[in-house]
């Protein structure tokens, strides 16, 4: 047996990696040694450092093509444009999590976790001006994770990815200061659903290593071009996909979604609802393109038809919503089969244009769900759409800017939304699934409804009395909505830079 | 015993897990039911690793033993803290948020 050899690492394509997971373990250093008072901003600075040095360093390397690791990871433009995206909505999720001013003790997040909540000590907790630190290092090893899920280039580094960005966050969703137990729940669910659906994956996993010999993405698809239809191949394929699509939030995988997105913090919804969609269809491309782009004619009818349940389920089951949480989260679910007709489109117009719809969606969720955290009464957030009745009248900024965001989420033109759809679209009708398309312009019609009685509501109702007040956000979060504004507003009125940028760096190495 | 055999074991009890984490109601349990898919897959990847003569599959199953470890960890701590509050660990309990 021939000794094993080390594997050649090229630290510098891993740099924008290593720099955000680098900060993360630094974090958990900081979390024990540094005193309590001084705890916030280091943390705060460190998770920031981390990130936006990712930024950087995945800008620095644009234009890298190569397969590094022994094979496991591809620094490639999808897996470049996906990390600098990622990276920028961890920052910006980082600066959300940071807001001191909205809640009276201060922060977002519990003060001690582990006191059960509704004792007497978790009532002295919740006012008090204490903050827990632990969050940030947990999102940036989530961040860390996401960014390895984009560039893995063989499954076994792929489910390692999986878990990474997983475990932090179902922590992170269970760490709310209000309503500990409806956060605890979400937790719970998240975590429960999360292992059963990576159980599947792992499963998954196993059949094509069994089938192919191999778990390299690059040899599978030689297997999977050559052989086509072999069944374990293929029952392995529809196990990874499962895992996969249960991450992205795809009907009828996405049980756990309205669930998780509305008892999480919600900066904590913010960043799942943002960055995970991306680092999901990020895994998603890279599986199906690189491991079974031989094999297409295999997944594609899978493929279609979840997109269809996705819009169909996501846009009819979201008019029936009457929080705005719960709403958003059926609004990502059609979004998620929105990107998968991008997905079915042919080659390389189909990456570009899922690439460029990831980046608008996420901009724009994230600035949607930063929105929310400004409206609360008594016991946090009112994310019920009666207690935006009449908002406009208490608002009128909150009240445009939501209406913004909405109308983005809902396509209109001169939003990134209605660019990102434009591009998917094109891509499928390209394909020749133009009756996907069709389907796809009728979710988008029905959810614009849901979506415009949010705005209806905001400006013609009355307000409640009693209802919710609007806080005035600190420096992160008016941070975060003016850049999250800004771009959802140059993506629509000029998205030609970015959408060549998409368009040159969607070529996948495996 | 051949090949095959292990194979359909290891898929005997990885639905096995996936059935109990359908039916059962305590969340210790539906855990346990995950390890049980997890174990199961390892199962298959030693199986394949002989099969095909290379080590890939074994060096799979130690990441997969490691994952679970840490997956453990996270898992009883969120579900420790959901029971100190409620005093049960049924996830039939855990209801507020639906619809």
């Amino acid at each position: 047996m021939p000794p094993i050899q080390a594997p050649d690492l090229s630290y510098a394509a891993l740099a924008p990696l290593l720099f955000v997971l680098g900060a993360a373990a630094a974090g958990v250093l900081v979390e024990a040694f540094v005193p309590r008072a001084a705890r916030h901003r280091t943390q705060v600075a460190l998770a920031l450092v981390g990130m936006l040095g990712a930024l950087v360093g995945t800008v620095l390397l644009a234009g890298t093509e190569e397969v590094t690791a022994a094979g496991a990871l591809a620094v490639d433009g999808p897996a470049l444009f996906l990390q600098g995206t990622i990276a920028a909505l961890g920052a910006l999720s980082v600066l959300l999590f940071s807001e001191r001013a909205l809640d009276p003790a201060g922060s977002a997040f519990v003060a001690a976790a582990a006191v059960p909540a509704g004792t007497v000590r978790d009532r002295e907790l919740a006012t008090s001006t204490r903050v827990q630190t632990e969050v940030y290092p947990l999102a940036s090893f989530a961040v860390g994770g996401m960014m390895l899920f984009t560039a893995a280039n063989d499954l076994l580094v792929m489910f390692v990815a999986l878990e990474v960005l997983s475990l932090p966050l179902y922590l992170m969703a269970g760490l709310a200061r209000r309503r500990r137990l409806l956060s605890q729940e979400a937790a719970v669910k998240y975590f429960l659903l999360g292992a059963f659906a990576s159980a599947f994956f792992l499963y998954g996993l196993a059949l094509v290593y069994g089938a192919t010999g191999s778990i390299r993405l690059a040899d599978i698809g030689a297997v999977a071009g050559r052989t086509g239809s072999e069944p374990l191949l293929l029952l392995g394929l529809g196990l990874l996909v499962v895992g996969l699509m249960f991450k992205a939030g795809v009907a009828p995988f996405h049980t756990w979604t309205p669930d998780v997105y509305q008892g999480a913090p919600t900066a904590v919804t913010a960043f799942m609802a943002s960055a995970t969609k991306v680092a999901a269809f990020g895994a998603v491309l890279r599986l199906l393109y690189v491991g079974f782009g031989g094999a297409a004619d295999t997944w594609r009818p899978l493929v279609y038809t979840l997109a269809v349940l996705s819009m169909v389920v996501g846009a009819v089951l979201g008019l029936t919503q009457t929080d705005l949480k719960r709403m958003l989260a059926y609004s990502s679910i059609a979004h998620a089969g929105f990107l998968l007709t991008g997905v079915l489109g042919v080659d390389d117009s189909g990456l570009a244009a899922t690439m460029f719809y990831l980046l608008a969606y996420g901009l724009t969720t994230l600035g949607a769900f930063g929105l929310l955290t400004l409206v609360r009464d008594g016991d946090g957030e009112a994310s019920a759409l009666s207690g935006w009745a009449g908002l406009a009248q208490r608002s009128p900024v909150v009240a445009a800017l939501m209406t913004f965001f909405l109308l983005a989420l809902a396509g209109l033109p001169l939003t990134s939304g209605f660019t990102g759809k434009f591009a998917v679209f094109r891509a499928t009708i390209e394909a020749g699934a133009w009756p996907l398309a069709v389907v796809a312009l009728v979710a988008s019609a029905v959810a614009a409804f849901f979506y415009l009685r949010v705005v209806v509501l905001m400006y013609f109702a009355e307000p409640a009395p009693g209802g919710p007040t609007v806080g005035v956000p600190g420096l992160p979060t008016a941070v975060v909505l003016a850049v999250t504004a800004a771009a959802t507003l140059l993506l629509g009125l000029l998205p030609g830079a970015v959408l060549d940028l998409a368009r040159s760096a969607a070529v996948l190495v495996g | 015993m051949t090949i095959a055999n292990y194979l359909v074991l290891a898929a005997v009890l990885f639905t096995v897990g996936a059935v109990g984490v359908l039916v059962r109601r305590n969340a210790i349990v539906v855990f346990m039911c995950v390890e049980l898919m997890l174990n199961s897959v390892n199962l298959t990847l030693v199986t394949f690793a002989r099969s095909t003569g290379s080590l890939d599959g074994q060096v799979i199953a130690f990441f997969v033993m490691v994952v679970a470890a840490a997956e453990v960890v996270v898992g009883l701590a969120i579900i420790m803290s959901v029971y100190r509050t409620r005093r049960s660990a049924s996830v039939d309990d855990v209801n507020l948020l639906k619809y």
